[in-house]
């Protein structure tokens, strides 16, 4: 009986140490490049070991079983007629609802230092009229933030580009530059069909849905040029409609800027 | 529908007959119902969202008046009582009452029907003039298609509870619960409708 | 009221054609409608997995060369389409229901057998349509999904009869629904209690609540969406002031029950599978019903979980987060239940065996996957991406299709007398779970590293995983010969299995191979311990 439990605890942790070194030492990921990156990461590599070790364990339990309890040539009738175990039921019902529960909690508590739970879906004063609903993607800016943010740059999707206007400077781009460590905030919308806006380096994701201006707001971490996608099924040109957001020291960021700004046209 | 198809099955005598059952055509019936009744949720749940996350957008005309539905609801209520008498007659084998009872409920259901079609031609939108014409229209729409399927199948087990050569006996009462646990079904979901399109 | 005419009686034998001309008439035996939806069903399935292999061609390269873009959209909507409606669920409902469901409550047929075979005729010809609406203005585009406000602008032929022949099939879905619940509550064998239903009457019970519930809400929504299409109404389309939106919230309210209409009679499946070949009795067969019916209840207040980068308030988001983990608690119980039934047994390791492992495994993982993406900040990366692709093969094909696949295994002899012969079968199980891996596998990386889905073009430093992907579809296509060898030879000169060839103890195993017209000689068999193995039970006959 005590040898069979120490075989049992000696599984039991090897399962928990692969799964750990798996979880540290394999990066599925790609580069981390904005305030949200290292905290999904973060998020991701407990989903990850968690599960691992009970896709592994299972795994284990499945093939022990196969093999262990194969029938062998000699042997006739039936297992033993075991139907139920009342105390093993609670176990296993009590164990992932725990687990379930604190990668809820968790996962609650990213979503929060994401900024997800910031209240923005209501009206708003810079950049709606005031029929306008606004819906707000992932965030780290409070009403008020956006308001003073200078980073403001509306964006506008279609079948099959993205826009970005700079209401600052005037002017319109096919490419997204942002400077890097300040928060930027967009509005978004689209001219037509559902798109989303996507750049897996940053982690984040927000549907652009006609009739529906959004806000998203992030902070890029690291200069460098970053793919932006089209996430949404928008027609038969939906896996071309990409674009990039490029990353840029403040100095560069400036100097683009200031190229590209037109003068304001008083009329 | 299609549901009540098996009752005919329940017809065919089979020659060597030894089990007997409950009488699940019923059963069958109200799992339809209640699975129709998903469908009404669906467009309710609809309106509702429309209502309130879309305002009507500037200028757009959305007025219901009361005066015709509130008659309509009248008229429905009557037509499930006198449904109900219908079916009371035909348990007492006074078929010829029961027939005229069936034939004064289907005459409410086409007035009703003439009454819808008479709000449609005077209401001040039209299908397609915004989300909640288009949803309003769609939704009674669909209720009149109910109304309309009622009132045939009501003038059908009618024919059928005629006093010589009916199918519709005391004995053989189903045709007719089943039609009219439908039209208590169909006048329900009128109710719901009245309160929340026009009331609310 | 009680009525003392058999309606169970109702196959008029004389005028049904004879031997496999059968199975093309509008037959009232529940046994030939099941097989007619097998049949029906694994063709299309065919036909979806060759248009899965066009996909996969496509994706070998990035570039957009197999064929045109609007093409790639029509292909992977027909494949998931009919992967769903005319495959998935018409066969882990419709073709195992019908065949099994009369035998474990122990009735002559089901509950109201021509509207049994009404609904199985809706499915051919909504199929064909559906296939054949390629040939007029294009297919449907938009995805399985159709959200709009694409699906009202694409060419509108196509969305249209794709929005009818889905109308059709889940007409024929809530038919099939309203029977199996009255079959199985109604016309259960005089003296046979709900709890000794073996247990997969317990999930097509659940599965048909779900149907029933929320097939009609699918139903309501498609009509509106067709209304926008034809009649130009705006409910939709925010041109004219429609919100997009509701639409979602209206097809998930459908389509998420829908995974688990796909998913829990495969889980009553596997409960009948494992205990025959295992030798021992179900593991805790009470706290399995709960976990069912936990599973229909939280099923239907999940759905907005696909929508977590739609406009959705925060607050929706976390309840939705919440529920949908939750789910894994009962699915949980099942699969910890079916690895206590496999501990401390004597299992024969057969092909039914090795697809129900294979199904256990794939699908914990795949299950896995899913409470990743309930948690909002994951899924906010990975939606739309190659991950969720990933999470869903594993859960529809390394789930639900290993387990037809297993049954299949399991119930031949029962349908045709003869058994399937198990060196091809285990060689399509090692070839179908390798292909299976290899192919969807590694699409998890895709997606974590910005590959999205729906795409016909994508990022040439993904080529590599892509083509490895290719090759899992590759040798899944390859998979499917040694099964059809296996199927064809076996019906013409498999190994006579005789009436009870695994020795099992559920109903249907206790008359003859094929059974004959109305199930029983006589009347049919009370089996009070479907599950009795290892028991010293007293003859059950
Ligand atoms: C049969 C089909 C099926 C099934 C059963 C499931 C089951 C689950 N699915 Fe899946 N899903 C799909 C088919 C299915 N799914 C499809 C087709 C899509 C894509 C639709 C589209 O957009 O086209 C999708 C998409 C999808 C999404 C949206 C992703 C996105 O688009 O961004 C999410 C998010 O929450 C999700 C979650 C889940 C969860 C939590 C389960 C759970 O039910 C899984 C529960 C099971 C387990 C967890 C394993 C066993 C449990 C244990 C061993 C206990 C211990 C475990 C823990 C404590 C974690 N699924
Ligand atoms: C429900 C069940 C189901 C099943 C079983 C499958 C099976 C397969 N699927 Fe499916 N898939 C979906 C449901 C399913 N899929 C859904 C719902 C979508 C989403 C659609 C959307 O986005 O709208 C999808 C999308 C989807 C994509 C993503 C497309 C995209 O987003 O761009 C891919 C890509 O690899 C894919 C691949 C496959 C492969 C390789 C198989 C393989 O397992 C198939 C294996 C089978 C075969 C290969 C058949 C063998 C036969 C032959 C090869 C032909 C022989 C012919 C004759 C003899 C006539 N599927
Ligand atoms: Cu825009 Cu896809
Ligand atoms: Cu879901």
């Amino acid at each position: 009986m005590l040898n069979k439990n120490i075989y049992l605890i000696l599984i039991i942790s090897l399962v928990f140490a692969i799964s750990f070194w798996i979880g540290f030492n394999v990066n599925l990921l790609p580069a981390e490049a904005s305030i949200n990156a290292p905290i999904y990461d973060e998020l991701f590599k407990i989903l990850f070991i968690t599960g691992l070790i009970i896709f592994i364990g299972m795994t284990i339990a499945v093939i022990y079983s196969l093999f262990k309890f194969r029938k062998r040539n000699d042997q006739i009738g039936d297992g033993i007629a075991l139907e139920g175990n009342l105390s093993l039921e609670i176990v296993w019902t009590i164990i992932p609802s725990i687990i379930v529960l604190l990668i809820g909690l968790y996962s609650y508590n990213i979503y929060d230092r994401m900024g997800g739970m910031k209240e923005l879906n209501h009206n708003h004063e810079m950049m709606s009229s005031n029929s306008e609903k606004i819906w707000a993607g992932i965030s780290q800016t409070s009403d008020n933030e956006i308001a003073i943010n200078n980073l403001s740059i509306e964006v506008s999707a279609m079948q099959f580009a993205f826009l970005f206007n700079y209401p600052k400077g005037n002017f319109i781009s096919g490419e997204l530059h942002v400077p890097v460590d300040q928060k930027v905030s967009m509005k978004m919308e689209s001219k037509d069909v559902i798109h989303a806006f996507w750049v897996p380096e940053f982690r984040i994701k927000q549907d652009i849905i006609p009739g529906q201006p959004t806000i998203l707001n992030f902070t890029p971490t690291k200069v460098g040029k970053y793919p932006i996608i089209c996430a949404e099924l928008c027609g038969p040109y939906h896996g071309g409609m990409r674009a990039s957001i490029i990353v840029e020291e403040e100095s560069d960021y400036n100097e683009w800027f200031n190229k590209n700004k037109k003068p304001e046209v008083n009329l | 529908m299609t549901t009540l198809d098996s009752s005919k099955e329940i017809q065919k005598n089979n020659s060597e007959v030894n089990e007997t059952h409950e009488d699940f055509r019923m059963f069958g019936l109200i799992t339809f119902l209640i699975a129709d009744g998903m469908t009404f949720a669906g467009f309710f749940a609809a309106y509702l969202t429309y209502k309130a996350v879309n305002p009507l957008p500037d200028g757009a005309i959305y007025e219901l008046e009361l005066p015709i539905p509130t008659l309509n609801t009248i008229l429905l209520l009557v037509s499930s009582a006198t449904f109900h008498k219908a079916g009371k007659a035909l348990l007492k084998d006074k078929n010829s009452d029961s027939q005229k009872w069936l034939f004064f409920t289907a005459l409410l259901g086409i007035i009703f029907l003439i009454c819808q079609l008479f709000e449609y031609f005077h209401l001040p939108f039209g299908l397609t003039d915004n989300l909640f014409a288009s949803t309003f229209y769609a939704l009674t729409g669909f209720h009149g298609l109910h109304v309309t399927l009622g009132t045939l199948m009501i003038l059908i087990i009618a024919w059928q509870s005629r006093i010589n050569g009916g199918r519709l006996t005391s004995q053989n009462m189903f045709p007719l619960e089943a039609v009219e646990l439908y039209w208590h079904f169909v006048d329900g979901i009128w109710i719901v409708l009245f309160i929340i399109l026009y009331l609310l | 009221m009680t009525i003392s005419i058999d309606p169970q009686k109702t196959n008029n034998e004389s005028l049904q054609p004879k031997g496999w001309l059968r199975y093309f008439s509008f037959s009232l035996d529940h046994k030939v409608i099941g097989i007619q939806y097998l049949v029906c069903g694994f063709l299309f399935y065919l036909i979806g997995g060759t248009l899965a292999s066009a996909i996969r061609i496509e994706l070998a390269s990035p570039m957009s060369d197999f064929m045109p873009r609007d093409v790639y959209n029509q292909v992977l909507t027909l494949h998931g389409t009919i992967m769903i409606f005319l495959w998935i669920v018409p066969v882990v409902n419709g073709a195992f229901g019908n065949y099994l469901i009369p035998f474990y409550v122990g009735a002559r047929d089901m509950a109201f057998p021509r509207l049994n075979a009404v609904a199985f005729w809706l499915i051919p010809p909504s199929g064909l349509m559906l296939v054949a609406s390629y040939f007029v203005e294009g297919a449907a585009q938009a995805g399985w999904t159709a959200y709009p406000p694409l699906s009202i602008t694409t060419p509108q032929s196509g969305q249209i009869i794709w929005i009818l022949s889905v109308l059709l099939l889940g007409g024929s879905s809530i038919f099939g629904g309203i029977n199996f619940i009255a079959t199985i509550i109604k016309l259960r064998r005089p003296g046979l209690k709900l709890m000794q239903l073996p247990m997969y009457c317990w999930a097509m019970l659940g599965t048909s609540l779900l149907v029933v519930l929320s097939t009609p809400v699918l139903a309501g929504t498609l009509i509106l969406l067709s209304f926008d299409i034809i009649a130009n109404t705006g409910f939709f389309n925010p041109v004219l002031g429609g919100n997009v939106v509701v639409y979602q919230h209206l097809f998930w309210f459908y389509s998420h029950p829908a995974v688990y209409i796909m998913v829990l009679p495969a889980f009553g499946l596997v409960s009948e599978i494992l205990p025959v070949h295992a030798r021992k009795p179900l593991f805790g067969y009470t706290t399995m019903v709960f976990s069912i019916m936990g599973i229909v209840v939280l099923g239907l207040v999940v759905w907005a979980h696909h929508m977590f980068t739609s406009g959705t308030p925060p607050w929706m988001r976390l309840f939705f987060t919440i529920a949908t983990a939750f789910i894994a608690v009962p699915t949980g119980i099942k699969f910890f239940n079916w690895v206590a039934t496999l501990w401390g047994g004597k299992i024969s390791i057969n092909s039914a065996m090795l697809f129900s492992c294979g199904f256990i495994i794939n699908f914990v993982f795949g299950g896995i996957t899913g409470v990743a993406l309930a948690q909002v900040p994951f899924d906010i990366h990975v939606h739309d991406t190659y991950f969720v692709v990933a999470h869903f093969h594993y859960i529809v094909y390394g789930g639900t299709v290993f387990i037809i696949f297993s049954s299949i295994y399991h119930w031949f002899p029962k349908v045709t007398g003869k058994m399937l012969n198990e060196k091809l079968g285990i060689l399509h199980f090692i070839i179908t779970f390798i292909g299976f891996n290899l192919c969807f596998a590694p699409q998890h990386w895709l997606g974590l590293n910005g590959m999205p889905r729906r795409v016909a073009e994508y990022d040439p430093q993904f080529q590599f995983v892509n083509q490895i992907s290719s090759l899992g579809a590759l040798l899944m296509a390859i998979s499917t010969i040694p099964f059809l060898i296996n199927v064809f030879l076996s019906v013409r000169n498999g190994k006579n299995a005789g009436d009870n060839p695994w020795n099992a103890l559920t109903p249907e195993w206790l008359t003859s191979s094929p059974p004959p017209v109305e199930n029983w000689e006589g009347e049919a068999p009370l089996v009070e311990e479907p599950y009795g193995y290892g028991k010293e039970i007293s003859e059950q006959k």
